[in-house]
Order: structure tokens, then sequence, then C-alpha cells
């Protein structure tokens, strides 16, 4: 089974959650002995982990021929790609796109971020898409988010062969219900094109279903895992006096910060040993520092700014509580890797990952009571902490993207059967 | 001859009410009337009622050959004399006939058996007055909340004078003996055992209604077979379920009811009869002792106690609330001994069991945890403004042996008093 996937991101080099996931179940996937993957993303940086699939970089492919010695191309891209793969490719150009502009190569030089020309770099991205899929040998195509759709309809319309969209979150989710038109118009384009749409959990199939009028038929809920942490030992817990209680992420409307510094002041209305921490950075960030003294809880709110890598870890590791009040998430990946080092989460029942953790506490976003009820809780009675921390290491331990690759697999399976 | 020896348990906990922790402390009433009288009514309409009914018909048209006994916890008396008092003219009716045995058991239908001695004895105490009292008949026969039993627990139902208790069929304990004999305690034969037929109860209780069960369906005639035919030296069979089994669990359109009024002239057409817990034992003769050396409750598959106490919050809650039994016990503030009872009830725990938190209206068990430990937080409170934590134990048990021996000590004063006052009366008569 050969897939060619397309994507954006992909580990070292990530803006958010998709590249973690688009690794996660890629590698998940290898695991099973006939799968081949071929990964597309717009530009890769050469440090890429390449030994379970193979990526090519969009911004190595070209999309208008240009005559070229193989010494030149070999010292321009011959760090990232064979340059026999690059003439080899040029092969597969059958379209006129000198329209678009394009390098010495005749590639596009994509950002592989999320620049202000981003639709025009999806449209520059559908191109590649069609010079790959006159190429490249494949049973499937696999389309990670919005972005990527088109490239994947045009594969589809060449080749002929099964379309999949994966939807890890929709403009509904990014924008409270304030779709903008162009984003929507591509996204629902997609799913009408697609033979499979998978969405990473249930809230996002009802809003494909409801919003985007897909038919329920056509789409299936595969849940994101979590990547095994190397080393968690490395991750361990300071003693210390108070308790801490963490906020981590964009601090953004869909996050829900305000419902965090509501429900810390009603725990600190009647306890004083704890503090609360709210890190990362955003355009709400202002918005809570002055809710935070409005409330005047300064004295027990901290805010740390914007943290990475091990950082991350290391903050939740050293939290008695982890808390996602998010208002709006497919799938929520944050509350998976707090439980990994071993710290309960809180979750709203508005999050994607609500629907398979059960070692969590769930509440709705807006309700800081129930969430200030379950702070005091963990951080007053052990049983509490303890049960959700062994349990829910337990739990987390247990989701594995072995098992998502294994869904998505039969998805494949059924598609190619059906055909 | 063979005897069937029916069973019934009622038990309704009061439901606990959404109690956040900036309740502690200013708000001391726990309970969700509403749900708790919903619940209450729902399932005395649908099944204690009508149930009762039909018994009392089966009574009459077995000529009283029908027999079978029933054990009403605290909480769910309490409840039924609230909200539903004709259910209690209609347990008196049956009381009435002679036929219905009534069981005691801990009142709270607690776990008190295994954390605290006293606390059992009073619970039982309590519950067989009020029995005796509602009923007019002192029970002789104890069945433990959850049929929970150990040889420790055997022994100090046998201290209270009590000659039967009811045990779960659990297999480990009998190995390849049969339940459907009596049997008696591991070291003191004052006690007799009865031994739960799992199988043969849950065909009714769990298996009833459904239709891909092989032996689907059920009839009465089908039932006594099994029973008439299993070996002729076998001296009782005893079925025991709860009671909402008949109407809820298995409801009127089961057929339930049917073949439970079937069964009375099907059995005694084959030579079987009906007996009651205490009958039982008293016609026949233990045949073997029965060891348990850790307790056993009638739960799921392997009849342990997981589904109470099996994890961190429940043993952390359940430690909690016993750590202060005996200065509970101290008290007279009314409220706060009925609170003390309510909050002891074994549903509050189940609720907090990750395996099977049966009958919860919670989502799930760490919010049935949240929710008992903040009641538990304001009803610790209100114990220690009464009885400080600052007093050792150890001089609470002095004070406890004072106040409960007041009692005897007046008598033994009022004794000597007589005495003196006889021995000085001859003399001023001189």
């Amino acid at each position: 089974m050969k897939a060619l996937m397309f994507g954006w991101e992909f580990p070292p080099h990530i803006l958010g959650g998709l590249g973690t996931a688009s690794y996660g179940l890629t590698k998940g996937m290898s695991l099973q002995n006939d799968m081949e993957i071929t990964f597309v993303i717009p530009k890769p940086h050469g440090d890429e982990d390449q030994s379970f699939l193979k990526i090519i970089g969009a911004c190595n492919v070209p999309i208008v021929w240009r005559e070229n010695s193989w010494e030149h191309v070999n010292w321009r891209i011959g760090k990232q790609m064979n340059p026999d793969e690059y003439f080899w490719l040029r092969n597969g150009i059958h379209y006129d796109f000198s329209r678009i502009y394009t390098n010495d190569l005749g590639c596009v030089d994509f950002s592989g971020r999320y620049p202000d020309n981003l639709v025009e770099e999806i449209y520059n991205y559908e191109a590649v898409a069609s010079v790959l899929a006159h190429q490249l040998d494949f049973d499937i195509i696999h389309s990670h988010d919005w972005l990527t759709y088109p490239a994947g309809i045009f594969a589809k319309q060449i080749s002929g062969k099964p379309l999949v969209i994966h939807v890890h979150a929709t403009d509904f989710d990014r924008s409270r219900g304030q779709v903008n038109p162009v984003v929507y118009d591509i996204e629902k384009r997609g799913m009408d094109m697609a033979d499979h749409i998978i969405t990473v959990s249930n809230l996002t199939r009802n809003t494909v279903i409801e919003r985007y009028h897909q038919d329920p038929r056509k789409v299936t809920t595969v849940h994101n895992a979590v990547e095994p942490l190397a080393n968690v030992e490395r991750f361990q817990k300071t003693p210390r006096e108070d308790k801490v209680v963490t906020f981590l992420g964009r601090i953004t409307m869909q996050k829900g910060p305000e419902y965090f510094v509501e429900a810390a002041a009603k725990v600190l209305e009647r306890t004083k040993d704890v503090r609360f921490v709210m890190a990362g950075s955003g355009d709400k960030m202002n918005e809570m520092i002055d809710l935070v003294t409005r409330r005047n809880i300064a004295d027990r709110f901290h805010f740390t700014g914007f943290l990475k890598g091990d950082q991350v870890h290391q903050m939740l590791a050293e939290s008695d509580v982890y808390i996602m009040p998010s208002v709006s998430e497919p799938f929520g990946i944050s509350p998976l890797e707090a439980m990994q080092v071993g710290t309960p989460s809180i979750i709203s029942k508005q999050s994607g990952c609500a629907e398979i953790l059960e070692h969590a506490i769930k509440t709705d976003y807006w309700d800081i009571d129930a969430m200030a009820d379950a702070i005091y809780s963990i951080v007053k009675y052990p049983a509490m902490y303890k049960s959700l921390r062994e349990e829910g290491r337990n739990e987390v331990n247990n989701i594995k993207w072995e098992y998502a690759g294994q869904k998505v697999r039969a998805i494949y399976d059924n598609l190619l059967r059906n055909k | 001859m063979k005897n069937i020896c029916f069973y019934f348990q009622i038990h309704q906990p009061f439901r606990l009410k959404k109690y956040r922790f900036f309740n502690i402390g200013t708000d001391h009433y726990y309970y969700d009337d509403f749900l708790n009288e919903e619940k209450i009514s729902y399932i005395v309409n649908n099944s204690y009622l009508p149930a009762n009914q039909a018994i009392l018909e089966m009574i009459r048209s077995s000529n009283k050959k029908f027999k079978c006994a029933f054990s009403i916890s605290g909480p769910a008396l309490e409840q039924i004399e609230q909200h539903a008092p004709e259910l209690i003219d209609s347990f008196r009716e049956l009381a009435a006939t002679g036929c219905v045995e009534f069981l005691a058991e801990p009142y709270a239908h607690s776990l008190a058996s295994l954390y605290d001695e006293n606390e059992f004895a009073e619970q039982i105490k309590m519950h067989a007055e009020r029995i005796t009292e509602l009923f007019g008949k002192k029970p002789t026969a104890v069945r433990n909340a959850e049929l929970i039993y150990s040889d420790e627990i055997g022994a100090m139902v046998a201290k209270m004078g009590y000659k039967t208790m009811l045990v779960e069929g659990a297999r480990h304990i009998l190995g390849w003996r049969s339940p459907n004999y009596v049997y008696s305690h591991s070291y003191n034969n004052k006690l007799r055992l009865l031994v739960r037929n799992y199988k043969m109860s849950d065909d009714i209780s769990f298996r009833f209604s459904n239709c891909s069960w092989s032996d689907f369906p059920l009839t009465a005639e089908k039932y006594t077979d099994w029973i008439a035919a299993m070996p002729a030296e076998e001296q009782v069979l005893n079925i025991w379920m709860g009671y909402e089994s008949i109407g809820v669990f298995q409801n009127r359109e089961s057929g339930i009811f049917e073949f439970l009024k079937a069964l009375p002239y099907q059995a005694i057409a084959k030579g079987l009869s009906f007996v009651t817990p205490s009958e039982a034992t008293e016609k026949n003769k233990p045949i073997d002792k029965l060891n348990v050396n850790t307790p056993i409750g009638w739960s799921g598959e392997e009849k342990d106690l997981s589904v109470w106490m099996g994890n961190n919050l429940q043993q952390e809650a359940l430690e909690k609330l016993y750590s202060v039994s005996e200065r509970v016990r101290l008290c007279s503030d009314k409220p706060l001994l009925w609170d003390w009872m309510n909050l002891q009830s074994t549903d509050n725990f189940r609720y907090m069991s990750h395996k099977d938190a049966w009958g919860t209206n919670y989502e799930s068990p760490y919010e049935a945890f949240i929710n008992y430990m903040n009641v538990l937080s304001d009803f610790l409170q209100r114990v220690n403004s009464q009885f400080p934590e600052s007093i050792e134990n150890e001089e609470l048990n002095e004070l406890l042996k004072i106040i409960n021996n007041q009692e005897l000590k007046i008598e033994q004063l009022k004794e000597e008093l007589k005495k003196k006052e006889e021995s000085e009366k001859p003399s001023s008569k001189k």
C-alpha cells in the first residue's frame, strides 16, 4: 500500500499541533509492514527523521521546465534531494505554470509557514501536486488540513486515485463562528471532493457534517494519540509548599483563558497555598493581566511568557494540576502530554480529547464553579491527585498512534475495495 | 424435601446534591431532595408496590405456603415513610400473614462491619429496633450490607445473639461444595449460614428478559423443573436479589409478575416448599463449616469488595469518614447523627469505582469523589466543633466508657442505696 500524503509541517520544525500529529500518525502507520508513505511538505529543512517515510519538499519539485546542469542542481538542493530525482520529477511537468513565479530550478520558494499570502502558497502547492501525481506511483492520496486540500484534489483528478482528507481543525474552531469565506470555500471543496473524511474527534465530525453538509457515512473519527516521551524520568516535580495550577497554550479567545482566571479567583477565596501559572503568549495576554489585577489575585498568579521544547514538559511536570478550559478544541494534545509526566488534568467538555480520556476531570468551559471545585479537590485531597496521576499515566500510555494508524489503514482498505 | 428461600433487598440511599467546596462551612444540608423523591416514587410505583401486591396474592393463592424475607435498609425505610407511606402499610399487611420474615442489617447500609465493630453492632441494633417497631416482630437473622461476610464479621454477629446470617455463594469460598445447604461459621457452631445461589438468583434478576440467553424465555415451569432436578438431599435453594429486579430491571412487560405468580403453584405441584431464612436454619442441620478469611460481597464476578473499596479514592474517603466514628457516637446532635448514617451508605463509595459505578448519578468516579469529599469536609468540621481533634481518642474512650456504663453504674448505685435503706429500716423500727 503506497500513500501519497500532503502536509504542511513536519517535526522538528513545527508551528502548531499539525506537525506533531502528522509525525505521530505516519510513524504509527509505518509499523504496518506493507505501508509506504511519501510525505510532501512545502519546505523541509533537511533534518527531518526520514527513517520510516520519504519526505519530498515541494520547494524542490520543478513545475516549470528549466535547463540546468547536474552539478548546478547538486549545488543548489543536493543536501535535501538527489539531483537525479529532480530530473526525473521534471518529466512530470504536463501543464504550463509559467504564470507562477519560480526560481532558477523552476521551483517555487515556499515559506513553509503561515504567511500573509497563504492562499497563493496553497495554490502553488497545488501545482507541485500535479507534477507529483503524474510521476509518482501511489494507491491513495491523504491530505492533512485545509492548506493541502487543493493539492489533494488535483492529484486525485490527475491520477484517479481515492482521496482521503484529514480534518485536524475547521475554521469554526479557529474563529468561533466568524468564518473566513475563502477558507470555508477551500475546506468545503476539499470535503466535497474527498472520497473519505477523517476527523480527529466526534466534535469535529459533527462540525463537518452540520456546517459543511457532508454525508455522515463519509466521515470517520480517528482520535489522535501521543508519542511516548523519551526519558520521562527527566521531568521530576520539585517539592514545594505551594501547589501549582497551570494553563499552557496560546492565550487566545479559543483557549478560554478568562475562565481559568475566574476559577483561580474562586479557589483563592477559600485557600491560600495555591499558585496559578499562565504559560504562553497571545493576543489576550494583556487583557488577562488586567483581569488578574482586577480580581486582586496578582500575588498568586504568574505569567511565564512563551515556552518551547523541554520547557513545556518541565512546566507540566512541575505542576500539580494542568487545566485546559478551551472553548473549542478539535482534539487538544497537551492534556495527554501533561498526563505523560504524571500531572492531573482538567479539560473542557468542548475539547476532542475529552472523548477518549477517562482519568481526567471534565467540565464545561464556562462552568467556573466546577473547575474551581476540581482544582480544589486535586490540591486538597491526596487520593484525588494520586489516582489521577497514576491512572492517568497508565491510560495515556495506552493511547498509541499505532492504533490510530490501523484505523486509517482500515479506511484505505475499504476505499480501495469499493472502488 | 427441597425448600426455596426467597429474600428481597430494599435499599435506596439519600443521594447527595451538588456540593461545591465553597459550600463547606456554610451549607449543612447535603441531599438532593428532588432526585431522591423522584427515584423513590418511581421505584415504589414500578417495583415495590406491585411486587408486594403480587407476593400477597401468592401467599393467599398458595394458602400461606409461599414464604419469603425482606431486608429494608434504614435510609430506604425513611424515604418510603416520607414519600410512599402506603408501602409501609403494604409491608404490614404482608407481615400480618405470618409468611414474611424481616431481616436485620446495619441501619445505614454501611461498610461499618469492616471499619468499626461498635458502629456495626450499634447499627444492627438500631435497625432491629426499628423493624420490630414497624412490623411487630424482632428479627432473628442478619444480612450485612452487600452481603459482606468474613469469619470476623460472622463472629460479631454471633456475639449479638443472632443465629442466622446470609452469605454470598462465592465460588472461591465454596469450592466444589453446593450453595444449597446450610453451613456454619468456621469456629462458632451457633451461627448458621445460608449461601446465595447466584446462578439461580441472577437467572431471574439479570437474565429473565434477555432474549439472547439460551434459556429464554424463562417460565415458572422450567425454573421449578430445574430445582426439582437438583440432587434430592440438597436442603435449601437461596434465591436472593434486589427487590427492584421485579418491575424495574425486569419490567412489567417482560412478564416477571406473571412468572412470580405462577411459581408457588408450580413449586408445590413438584413437591417443593418455601421457607424463610430463619426457618431454613432451624429445619436443617449445617453440613459443613465455611472458612472466609478475606471478606466477600455479592458484586461482580470476583465477589470481593473492590467495587466499594478497591481504589485510592474510595479508601481515602472511607478512612476519613470512619476516623471520627468514636467522636460522632459521643454526639447527641440529631441532625449530625442523621448525616452520619447517610454518609455511610455503600452507594457513596460505589459511585467512586472505576470498575463498576452501578447506579451512579455522577458523570465520573472523580466527580463523585469531589462531591463526597466536599460534603465530608463540612461534616468533619461540624464533628470537630463539638469534639476538637486536640482531644486524644484515648481520652475520648474513657469518656465513652463512662457514658456507656452510666446506666449500669446508676443501677448499681441505686441498688446499693436500696440495700443501705433496707439495712437502716429495721434499725429505725427499733
